[in-house]
């Protein structure tokens, strides 16, 4: 635009284009937040409305109950193994479909699931995992008594990794195409084995994509709840389980606004991390 | 090694797409239970079409979807474009703003919409929770992803062409819709296309948005499945299934149609 308009011209064309989307942002995203913080501060009434006094009872009963520090380490162990688990399978696979002919077809195989609806991927799960379902009737054709895989955290977690590996696999795939391929040919003259060679020349360009990937797997897999809710059977508890149970049959909704700002906290930690590491730029490549 | 590399490949790929095939499988099988294959029958899928409900839960999933992408497409790119082209106080806390709704667990978004309509309910007795909440709520996640898309199509825009047409005497607005609009037309696209699938895909927000009488797709699926698996469900995910591979062909076939 250019420089010479007046300071109302403006504020007027700010209006215009940022206004009602900044609007919309203040008033469902910011002022909800500030709601969620405040509620969090309350008591529980007789019907599970929020009442006043006032103060920090509701993290002081949070931090001081084991059960409740349990849920935590829980929600941050399976999400932490299951991502792990996702960049074992994944990274690899970003290369292989960058370096293929197909990768346009190979690519488009990776998003499909990814598109498929949420809640029927949970559900295949159940499907492949149930008593009668395919796993045992693999393992009764070998002649063992069939398991009882549903509920059970190996399913939480096959369905957590299968859920999110696209998740970390496209951001990857993305880092993989702008890798420089000059340097690992550099590596070779200068007399690097290839796993030096992949290690010091092409690991270190894959970094920014790894730490991304890491983050949008590492988020949704400790704040869900539908995925332990469906295969965990009620018996694998979640900060995630945590908080719609306070908000659904406990009818808790202070204590439940309390669990929902320790996640919080959680994540804004982990991203002011990444933001430490990555840098500003590092957020866009979030998306 | 290469070798290594192309095997791990193919055996992930098969972990893809081990579950969706037994779905698509069993949804042809006579049999009500178990995964042995005891005859072809389309009398799932009959079924699945006589029940009259789901018929309703996808036209409140469609209208979800539908109204949410128009208004989250539309303010998205007006939010993107000023982000862009003006610098002003507060531009840095909006743009912080902006990463909230990607970044926070959907169970944390969900419950915060909740509390802000029960407030505003308490209040003035308005809005109780239905298709139209539901909405609102997925607008509210539905803007960052288009912003964000919109602004990385914007940010490789030589701003010479948009100077040239005010040059030329084009208005602000002419120069929108004649010169950048067109130009950003394909960011504006694929934003919309991903705010719409998000909201045919959301089931937690919705969860804690929807009323009596707003159920959608995803919260049907959620409801039957807590109560245990049926083959009307394997016929609804297979049809699903073969929705989202067709559309994703047809936009494939689209885009390098164009390029």
């Amino acid at each position: 635009m250019p420089e010479a308009v007046n300071p109302r011209q403006h504020l007027r064309r700010l209006l215009v284009t940022v206004g009602p989307g900044a609007l919309w942002l203040v008033v469902f995203v910011f002022i909800p937040t500030l709601i969620v913080f405040v509620a969090s501060l309350m008591s529980r009434g007789s019907l599970g409305q929020l009442v006043p006094p006032l103060g920090l009872h509701n993290y002081i009963r949070f931090f001081s109950d084991p059960l409740f520090i349990e849920i935590i380490g829980r929600s941050l162990v399976i999400g932490f193994w299951s991502t792990l688990f996702v960049v074992l399978l994944g990274y690899p696979l970003a290369f292989y479909i960058a370096r293929s002919r197909y990768k346009e077809t190979l690519l488009l195989l990776v998003v499909i699931p990814f598109f498929t609806n949420f809640l029927i991927r949970i559900y295949a799960w159940i499907v492949v995992f149930q008593k009668e379902g395919l796993v045992n009737g693999l393992i009764v054709a070998f002649g063992l008594p069939p398991a009882e895989l549903l509920p059970s955290t190996l399913a939480v977690y096959v369905a957590t990794v299968y859920t999110y590996l696209p998740f970390f696999v496209l951001p990857l795939y993305a880092a993989v195409e702008r890798i420089d391929w000059s340097q690992l040919e550099a590596a070779y003259d200068l007399g690097a084995k290839p796993v030096r060679a992949f290690w010091e020349a092409i690991f270190p360009q894959t970094i920014p994509g790894l730490f991304a990937g890491f983050l949008l797997v590492f988020i949704p897999a400790v704040g869900t709840f539908v995925i332990a809710d469906l295969l965990g059977g009620g018996k694998i508890t979640l900060i995630g389980n945590l908080i719609q149970l306070q908000f659904g049959s406990a009818q808790n909704w202070a204590f439940g606004s309390a669990a929902s700002m320790v996640l919080m906290a959680m994540v804004l930690l982990g991203l002011w991390l990444y933001a430490r590491t990555q840098g500003e730029k590092g957020l866009d490549r979030l998306v | 090694m290469k070798r290594l590399l192309s095997l791990h490949a193919w055996l992930v790929f098969a972990f893809l797409y081990l579950p969706i095939v037994v779905i698509v499988a069993l949804s042809f099988n006579q049999s009500r239970f178990g995964v042995r294959f005891t005859g072809f029958t389309f009398d799932w899928y009959l079924r699945l079409f006589s029940n009259e409900r789901i018929l309703e839960y996808l036209t409140n999933t469609l209208i979800v979807a539908v109204v949410s992408t128009l208004v989250s497409t539309i303010l998205g790119t007006l939010l993107a474009v000023g982000l862009v082209r003006y610098r002003f106080r507060w531009q840095s806390a909006l743009r912080y703003l902006l990463y909230v709704p990607v970044v926070v667990p959907d169970v944390v978004m969900g419950i915060s919409l909740l509390l802000l309509f029960d407030v505003v309910r308490d209040a003035i007795g308005w809005p109780r929770l239905s298709l139209f909440t539901i909405i609102l709520a997925h607008i509210s996640f539905q803007i960052s992803y288009v912003t964000l898309v919109v602004r990385a199509r914007l940010m490789l825009l030589d701003p010479v062409l948009e100077e040239a047409a005010q040059d030329l005497g084009a208005t602000p607005w002419r120069t929108f819709r004649e010169v950048t609009l067109p130009l950003i037309m394909p960011g504006v696209i694929s934003g919309a296309l991903l705010a719409f699938s998000l909201s045919l895909d959301d089931f937690v927000v919705t969860f804690f948005t929807a009323g009596p009488g707003s159920t959608t797709l995803p919260l049907y699926i959620y409801s039957s499945v807590k109560l245990g698996i049926s083959p009307e469900i394997h016929a609804l995910s297979t049809l699903l299934v073969g929705t989202t591979i067709l559309v994703l062909l047809l936009g494939n076939l689209f885009w390098r149609k164009r390029a």
